[in-house]
């Protein structure tokens, strides 16, 4: 009522400042609007400019022999010379990421089991649950640098043992956070009807809670596998690389990105060709085991 | 219970009730029940747990205790001038090491890409919460996610083959005699590297890095807001932008400076990326364009070649050890900012 009276009592110039007062209301409102698109368009750019250029830069070389052959010396200025592969690199990601996931899983589960089962609201779980997020974020290089201090110095060498503890250590806080975040999903019902019927805890843990959560401690094991096969820096300090393939798991043992971090620093066509391969590789598989995490989760919620 | 088909039941449930309630198998009909094995299970499995929760404390501590014995000879020999001296020189009998360079270097590589990224994540996490259209929310959403997998060494490639070219000739051919006459700021933009390699196309590279976790730390908050404050503020007639500054953000400020301490501890560790765009030159950055470096690149690119026991390989634990305190901090900020979120 009272507002209809305000507005037949204005005066024509309130009615300009009005009209102009909203006029610049909607201007701002439509500059942040197209800043925001503006934004997430850039955002989106960078994601595909990475995407384009490892793609023109790396199909080139992604044949047959970039996954059958041992690291090869240039081909430079001799074009009879035998090019040169990836097999060692591919295979020893496999396989230090492969014994980075065994030793940290196990690990990562049974700290989140004790977040979220055992510790809720107690001073010790909220340490645990703090240090665990620092580490999360914390810079992978000094995890290097410690598992370089715990395990190269003493054995008197790098090796892959090594490189696969170091990347344990960053497998195991992104499973605590998955693990933790879906036991809590669970309803206390549940628990209460398993222990219930009698159960005791660890079997109501292991038999019920892991099963009901499985998709999701699986997304986490996928996505710290896919953290993880592209990480370098601390494999630069601990299994170092290696040129041929290699399964002894006490010795210096090469890995994908340390392949493409020596080679695109080499100074050479072909050799920087390589390892732009071994960039698309690599990011073709972390997205692809990005997406696949994603789209499991999704189905089986 | 159905399962009394063998072996007569151990128990008859009322007596039973009086001691420890009654324990009936869940899983197999015919098995004897062993009180025992529940008990020990237990005890064993609440242990297993505790103690890997232990060993996640143990190994922070570890972490910090390694770095600083390692870089404890270096500090004993420099003492605190280890922290200003801007030396870095391995020349045998004339070494010299100091960190000075390297700590401002990440330090302002940081907040540079923290300036860079904020705007960014902030436009993209308004643009996911409140503009899209439902449909584009979730594959937006992903693809900007996406973009926290790619691995460093990729962005540090891409960085020194296409955004460093970029740099050189776009901004700093392009833009640099006009940016460098600026009055008060224009030294910032006055270099004489003309490379491309340069802290700014560091901190360029780092914002990319880092604005998906700034932006989903800011669309998960955003997205916490409850409806009937927003729709509050729309029903009065506010805009949309209005909305956001006024209901939104004040709402979720903690929490987006959590975020952004997030970004901050995570750019200050970013390692390969910037290793392979920043110059690696150990001098201090007068201006953006010039070449520096960051801690996690002097011990990615001098540890692998540096001899065990050293000075050197010391002074690099030191250093090491400056950055782990420096990260630990900005974020246990950062967690602290983001419990209420942690909570809800």
């Amino acid at each position: 009522m009272s507002t209809t009276t305000i507005a037949f009592t204005r005066t024509a110039a309130e009615h300009a400042t009005a009209r102009a007062m909203s006029r610049r209301r909607r201007l701002i409102d439509h500059t942040v609007r197209l800043f925001c698109i503006g934004a997430t368009l850039v955002g989106l750019f960078f994601l595909a400019s990475i995407l384009f250029t490892l793609l023109v830069k790396g199909l080139p070389r992604l044949d047959l022999l970039t996954f059958t052959r041992e690291f090869q010396p240039t081909t430079y200025g001799d074009p009879d010379a035998p090019a040169g592969g990836l097999l060692h690199a591919i295979l020893g990601t496999l396989v230090q990421s492969g014994m980075g996931i065994l030793i940290g899983t196990p690990i990562g589960i049974l700290v989140g089991t004790y977040l979220s089962e055992y510790a809720r609201g107690s001073a010790l779980g909220n340490a645990v649950r703090f240090v665990s997020d620092v580490l999360l974020s914390a810079p992978s290089v000094l995890v290097g640098l410690f598992v370089y201090q715990l395990l190269v110095l003493p054995a008197g060498g790098f090796s892959a043992i090594a490189g696969s503890v170091a990347l344990a250590i960053l497998v195991i806080p992104v499973v605590v956070r998955t693990t933790e975040d879906m036991l809590q999903l669970l309803p206390n019902t549940l628990r209460e009807a398993v222990i219930g019927l009698g159960a005791p805890k660890w079997k109501m843990i292991t038999l019920i809670a892991y099963r009901a959560a499985l998709s999701g401690i699986v997304t986490g094991v996928l996505l710290a596998f896919a953290r993880i096969a592209g990480e370098t820096a601390p494999l630069l300090l601990t299994s170092f690389g290696n040129n041929i393939v290699s399964w002894n798991l006490g010795n210096a043992m090469g890995s994908l990105p340390i392949a493409i971090y020596q080679q695109a620093n080499s100074g050479f066509p072909d050799l920087i060709a390589l390892a732009w391969t071994g960039a698309l590789i690599v990011t073709l598989g972390v997205l692809a085991i990005n997406i696949s995490a994603r789209l499991f989760l999704a189905r089986r919620k | 219970m159905e399962d009394d088909s063998g072996a007569p039941p151990p128990y008859s449930p009322l007596p039973e009730f009086s001691e420890k309630g009654p324990r009936v198998s869940a899983t197999t009909s015919d098995q004897v029940i062993r009180r025992s094995s529940g008990a020990t299970g237990d005890l064993v499995f609440a242990w297993l747990c505790k103690g890997a929760g232990l060993l996640v404390l143990l190994l922070l501590g570890g972490i910090i205790l390694t770095l600083f014995l390692g870089g404890l000879p270096a500090f004993r020999h420099f003492g605190l001038h280890f922290l200003v001296s801007t030396d870095w020189n391995p020349v045998e009998g004339r070494e010299s090491y100091g960190a000075a360079v390297a700590v401002a270097g990440t330090i302002l590589s940081s907040l540079l890409a923290i300036l860079l990224a904020v705007p960014l994540a902030f436009g993209i996490a308004f643009f996911l919460t409140e503009l899209a259209p439902q449909w584009l929310r979730r594959p937006v959403g992903i693809a900007i996610e996406l973009l926290a997998a790619v691995p460093s060494i990729i962005f540090g490639m891409w960085g020194l083959f296409v955004l460093v070219p970029f740099v050189q000739q776009k901004i700093q051919f392009a833009f640099g005699e006009e940016l460098a006459a600026i009055p008060l700021i224009g030294f910032l933009f006055e270099s004489s590297n003309y490379a491309g390699t340069s802290i700014f196309a560091a901190a360029l590279v780092i914002a990319i890095m880092i604005i998906p976790f700034i932006a989903a730390t800011m669309r998960d908050v955003f997205e916490q807001v409850p409806a009937v404050f927003k729709e509050s503020a729309y029903g009065l007639g506010a805009t949309r932008w209005e909305v956001v500054r006024s209901v939104v953000l004040p709402y979720t400020r903690t929490s987006v400076v959590g975020g952004i301490m997030l970004g901050l501890g995570r750019a200050l560790g970013e390692t390969m990326a910037v290793t392979f765009v920043i110059g690696n030159a150990n001098r201090m950055a007068g201006s953006i364009f010039d070449a520096t470096t960051t801690i996690a690149s002097v011990v990615a690119m001098e540890f692998p070649e540096s001899l065990a026991g050293s000075l050197k390989q010391s002074s690099l634990f030191a250093l090491g050890f400056i950055l782990f305190v420096i990260s630990f901090i900005v974020l246990a900020i950062s967690r602290w900012l983001l419990r209420s979120r942690l909570k809800a």
